[in-house]
């Protein structure tokens, strides 16, 4: 096996995530709120290493708070969208037939929608708040799951070994489980994976236009923008809250990158049970 | 996409016909679809949407909400409410804004323009910057080059464009103090204006796209290069770049357009947040504010209009598609 680079990278990006997600009490020298005022908007410093902001409130801190909810929301709403979307395209590829061109067919209404317009209405009757973020941003994925999932799953569905093992007499729920999952796995990671990137450039969309995480909580989004009302004091807390979303979305990205380059899952499915 | 039972079938006069049909078929169901999701907005919204809309200008008394309800039609069934919602939308009505009482159409019709520009000229910048770009990357494949181009090009589509607008913003302003770079001038009142107040905003929502396009235009390239037709059109003499030009790049210009709705989507999502930073009357701010406002109606009807002008750009890039890449007929 090669090493790649970049897959080295993803996972220390995902992992820095992961640790700021479970552990943001402990990892942060502040508290996301603990204010210092005589410290207003200075710089990186050996006592605040990315500066302050207006408050005087640690910028570190703050930013690995933001990362916790980024990523419980965008993992929500991945996960949410990756149940139900990837459940109605199995389902759907399954069943076939008129059922299947209608699920499908709202599938593709769901995807006329403009991703943020959508995910914009469903705030809209939901409310501004996390939840109904992760919930919007779910929504919003779920077609993209039912469309990448349903034709591979028909495709294994008609390889000579699922109906070897319908002979003998499997049930639904042994395909399912010993010959879609396994081999649809990959598919799922890489999708999942790409799919978590952008959900956090939404979620910190829709936290900067206000409309997502809502205040005492911790957002990067938000912090991003409240940070422009003292951008030409110290640019620093805007740069680096923007620097810290960039750097959560590349993670996933690059890992879902890596991933597919090395899982390829076009071969998996040409020799299923091969890999 | 070609479907697996058209692709040995010879194409008949008819086919030219059935295959404008299919299109339109769908083209239509989509947008009954999409109809459908808007109309249903306003009735999900939970508590009675109508009392809201009363709270924000006057004092709400249970017969100013009946006589509300039954202006807007709430007090009968749903099929028939959305037959009556789609036959007012057809003739122009959407319904009027809660706090100016002006038709929504107005008010977006004053909006949309700033957005369209906006998107319009993100799409023009992303694809001359990403077919050069995706050339060089293609033709720098193996080298050293390759993996920081890589990594460049895939940090390049995770940039968040409110940030890369906000630190452009930043730069600028300390680069050359004095010049304005917020807010809107109208491209009638005086064009330079109007392009220069566009220029940051332009190029942060455009760039992340550059960065997906080149890398589509890359792999396209690379798959186009392998191809036997290439080593026949070398074969027979032809100088490299003819190759390129004539044989290569072509044949990578088809995920070029299939990509284009779907990028036009995504640089129309990146103005609607940009246009928060830049300051810029358009769509997005208007439906920032009416979302705060709980002005209702106006954000289903900038939602349905945006979506279908989506609905009917996803149909014709297709069309085009198919036009270019016979393959691609259904």
């Amino acid at each position: 096996m090669r090493r790649d680079p970049f897959l080295i990278l993803a996972v220390v990006l995902v992992l820095a995530q992961a640790a700021a997600a479970l552990a943001a009490p402990l990892l942060a020298p502040y508290g996301p709120d603990a204010q210092e005022i005589l410290a207003r908007l200075q710089g990186p410093t050996p006592a605040h290493w990315l500066g302050t902001d207006n408050f005087g409130r640690d910028v570190l801190s703050r930013i690995i708070f933001g990362e916790r909810t980024l990523f419980a929301v965008s993992a929500g709403s991945v996960l949410g969208a990756l149940l139900i979307g990837g459940g109605l395209g199995i389902v759907s590829g399954w069943i076939g037939g008129a059922i299947d061109r209608i699920i499908m067919h709202v599938m593709d209404v769901l995807f006329a929608f403009p991703i943020i317009l959508l995910a914009i209405g469903i705030i809209a009757v939901l409310g501004p708040s996390a939840a109904s973020t992760a919930a919007a941003i779910g929504i919003v994925y779920i077609p993209i799951f039912a469309r990448t999932l349903r034709a591979p799953a028909r495709l294994l569905l008609g390889t000579e070994y699922v109906a070897a093992a319908r002979a003998i007499g499997a049930g639904r729920t042994r395909i399912l489980r010993r010959h879609l999952l396994p081999n649809l796995a990959p598919l799922i990671l890489v999708q999942a994976s790409l799919s978590f990137s952008t959900a956090i450039l939404v979620e910190a969309s829709l936290s900067f236009l206000g409309l997502g995480t809502q205040p005492p909580t911790a957002s990067l989004g938000r912090m991003l923008s409240e940070s422009r009302a003292f951008l030409f004091l110290s640019p620093w807390p805007a740069a680096f809250s923007g620097a810290a979303i960039l750097l959560a979305s590349l993670g996933f990205n690059l890992l879902g990158d890596g991933l597919q380059d090395r899982l390829d899952p076009r071969l998996r499915l040409r020799w299923p049970g091969s890999g | 996409m070609a479907s697996e039972e058209s692709s040995g079938r010879r194409p008949e006069p008819r086919q030219r016909a059935v295959a404008l049909w299919k299109p339109l078929t769908e083209l239509s169901l989509t947008a009954f679809g999409v109809s459908v999701l808007s109309f249903l907005m306003i009735r999900l919204i939970p508590g009675d949407a109508v009392a809201i809309m009363l709270g924000a200008n006057a004092s709400v008394t249970p017969a100013r909400i009946a006589a509300l309800r039954h202006r807007l039609g709430l007090d009968r069934p749903l099929v028939a409410q959305y037959v009556h919602w789609l036959w007012r939308a057809l003739h122009g009505d959407l319904g009027t804004s809660i706090w100016t009482g002006r038709p929504v159409l107005a008010e977006i019709a004053a909006r949309a323009g700033v957005t369209a520009e906006l998107t319009l000229l993100g799409l023009v910048v992303a694809i001359a910057l990403a077919l050069p770009a995706g050339c060089a990357m293609a033709a720098l494949r193996g080298s050293a080059a390759d993996t920081a181009l890589r990594l460049v090009s895939i940090a390049g589509i995770t940039v968040p464009s409110f940030w890369l607008g906000t630190m452009l913003l930043y730069g600028a302003a300390a680069l050359a103090p004095g010049i304005p770079l917020i807010g809107w001038v109208p491209f009638s009142r005086d064009p330079l204006a109007n392009l220069s107040h566009l220029a940051l905003p332009v190029i942060s929502i455009a760039l992340p796209v550059v960065a997906s396009l080149a890398r589509i235009v890359r792999a396209a390239l690379l798959e186009a290069l392998g191809q036997d037709y290439i080593r026949t059109a070398r074969a027979k003499g032809l100088p490299e770049w003819r190759v390129l030009a004539r044989h290569a790049l072509r044949n990578a210009l088809v995920p070029f357009v299939t990509n284009a709705g779907i990028m036009a989507g995504y640089l129309f999502g990146g103005s609607v947040v940009i246009e928060q930073v830049f300051a810029l009357p358009g769509l997005g701010r208007l439906m920032v504010g009416a979302i705060a406002e709980r002005n209702y109606p106006l954000v289903q009807a900038a939602i349905l209009l945006a979506t279908l002008v989506f609905v009917i750009v996803n149909a014709l890039v297709d069309l085009l598609a198919a036009a270019i890449d016979p393959r691609l007929r259904a």
